[in-house]
């Protein structure tokens, strides 16, 4: 096996007795897609926060990309190559859907302590942002206000977003959350299509697109990762099937 | 922009349309410097998102730099205005550097604080006056030249570099700077998620509308040949504050207008009755109420 992209080792994060992320380790390998299940309550939301730099675990450390990066922040993890992605749409609605993406670009291509040249007419940071909402289906979108784009559109500049950082790492925090049926499996089809030139790490409430997607699953229980393997193996496991997928349920 | 060039071309031809007197004229300069202070702070407020109430104190920096270097006979622009721009600029970044680690009601009431520290602290300058503030010997010269004297000189001078702050805000606004300051004003999260530390780009955003309100400062000085501590009274920032709300935090014009529409109803209600604030301030109140927007939204609606 390459080496590992994202390595997590004995993550713990307690808020008060409650311990949510439990002595939580695995490895994300470089290519495709590896999600992560489990049910209400399991500490998803917890691990991703911590995995992105937004909340300081008690213990344990995150490796990214061979580099230490437990103590650094979002912006510093970003920098490196991490994207994420919100699970409540976190966009700026007042710009363009192509300078949401344009400062992406910008934030990875030369100091922006730069104060004289409009950023508006530099055609290096709109044509990377344009192939990036191109990438998403967005690109007719590019000149509408982000604040003015469907639940489902203003997913897919999430994901355009992310894209335009060119990230050694895509962290998706639930990208079909909210999403009606057709704009779900349109997002699923946009996914499909980005596994193959990145490597993601997929937090999903969605049995069907992550089984659909994935090319490996750990599954978080109570805080504890409680296996790692693939779909079939994770479908065939009988302590997921207890905890998670249900007893009489055959996923 | 187009607003804010109709008003700058009519302080252009105000002089030759019957407004020359003297009175008028000190009048509209007062109105011109402030709307170059309100300029530089509503890059804070509307571009950066950073409401401060204590912008008076860098215009009052930049006015008592003038006075310092008065008494020690110094009055060439070349030093004067260097040294009290980069007095506010400094002044700013120092308190900034605490202020922008905190944000909302915290931001607000620490630059308050740090304002009303310098006011106190020019209160308590007995060499130039203290409490009773300072009149200066003479004007600040020009290459040893006196034309600022002159008060058509001076009307333009001020016009001049209110045009230039406004332009100066908008190239900056327009930056890769100042979209990095914008977004961040926005959303910051979503910020720091491509990769950008909002800190920086806000610390110096606070430094340079601290400098530009250093200059506005000189030019007060100037205006008034007359320095004192109400210069940096939280009044003053918050009359600052006023003029960029009333102009409308939508564009950077609005600061023009906001500080023009301020100065010039203050000074006609001030003629109609010498209880003019008991009117001001109810007009005050209803223009936050009805004006969404500001005076620039208004213009936009019609």
């Amino acid at each position: 096996m390459a080496e590992s992209i994202l390595e997590v080792q004995g993550l713990r994060k307690r808020f008060g007795a409650l311990t949510v992320t439990d002595d939580v380790s695995f490895a994300v390998a470089p290519g495709g897609i590896h999600a992560v299940i489990g049910p209400n309550g399991a500490g998803k939301t917890t691990l991703i926060h911590q995995l992105s730099g937004t909340l300081r675990p008690d213990a344990g450390s995150i490796r990214f990309a061979g580099q230490e990066v437990t103590g650094m922040g979002l912006a510093r993890r970003a920098r490196l190559g991490l994207a994420r992605s919100f699970q409540i749409t976190c966009v700026l609605p007042g710009f363009s859907v192509l300078e949401n993406a344009a400062l992406a670009v910008q934030a990875r291509s030369g100091s922006s302590f730069r104060f004289l040249r409009a950023a508006a007419d530099e055609r290096a940071l709109n044509e990377e942002a344009m192939a990036a909402l191109d990438a998403v289906g967005l690109g007719a979108r590019a000149a509408a206000l982000a604040g003015a784009l469907s639940h489902g559109e203003k997913r897919q500049l999430e994901l355009a977003i992310a894209l335009a950082m060119q990230p050694r790492l895509l962290l998706l925090d639930e990208p079909l959350a909210g999403a009606g049926p057709e704009e779900t499996e349109r997002l699923i089809g946009i996914l499909r299509g980005l596994k193959r030139s990145y490597t993601i790490l997929l937090v999903e409430h969605d049995m069907q697109a992550v089984f659909a997607l994935a090319h490996r699953i750990s599954v978080l229980v109570y805080g504890k990762v409680i296996a790692t393997d693939t779909p079939d193996a994770i479908r065939a496991d009988p302590a997921v099937r207890a905890a998670y997928l249900g007893e009489d349920e055959v996923a | 922009m187009r607003a804010a060039l109709l008003v700058l071309a009519a302080l252009a031809a105000a002089p030759f349309l019957g407004f020359g007197e003297g009175y008028v004229l000190t009048l509209l300069a007062r109105a011109m410097i402030l709307a170059m202070a309100a300029v530089s702070l509503w890059l804070l407020v509307g571009g950066a998102g950073l409401i401060s109430l204590g912008h008076a104190a860098m215009l009052g920096i930049g006015a008592y730099a003038v006075v310092v270097l008065d008494d020690a006979r110094i009055t060439e622009a070349a030093v004067v205005v260097p040294v009290a721009m980069m007095a506010a600029g400094l002044f700013a970044l120092a308190t900034g550097a605490v202020a922008i680690r905190t944000s909302g009601v915290h931001f607000i009431m620490i630059t308050l604080a740090f304002g009303q520290m310098a006011f106190f602290t020019t209160a308590s300058l007995a060499a130039y006056g203290g409490d009773d503030g300072y009149t200066l010997y003479g004007r600040t010269t020009v290459l040893g030249h006196r034309w600022l004297e002159d008060r058509l000189v001076f009307h333009y001078l001020c016009l001049g570099l209110l045009a230039l702050s406004l332009l100066g805000g908008r190239v900056l606004l327009d930056s890769r700077f100042g979209r990095v300051l914008r977004a961040a004003a926005e959303n910051p999260v979503r910020v720091q998620a491509v990769g950008f530390s909002p800190y920086p780009y806000r610390l110096l955003a606070y430094g340079i509308a601290g400098a530009v309100a250093g200059l506005a400062g000189v030019l007060l000085a100037n205006a008034a040949e007359f320095v004192a501590p109400s210069y940096l009274a939280w009044q003053r920032s918050g009359d600052l504050l006023f003029m960029v709300i009333l102009g409308g935090l939508g564009s950077l014009q609005g600061a023009v207008l906001g500080a023009l529409a301020f100065v010039l109803l203050e000074e006609w209600l001030g003629h109609l009755t010498q209880h003019w604030r008991l009117i001001f301030g109810p007009l005050l109140v209803l223009s936050v109420l009805f004006l969404r927007g500001g005076l620039v939204g208004l213009l936009r609606r019609g």
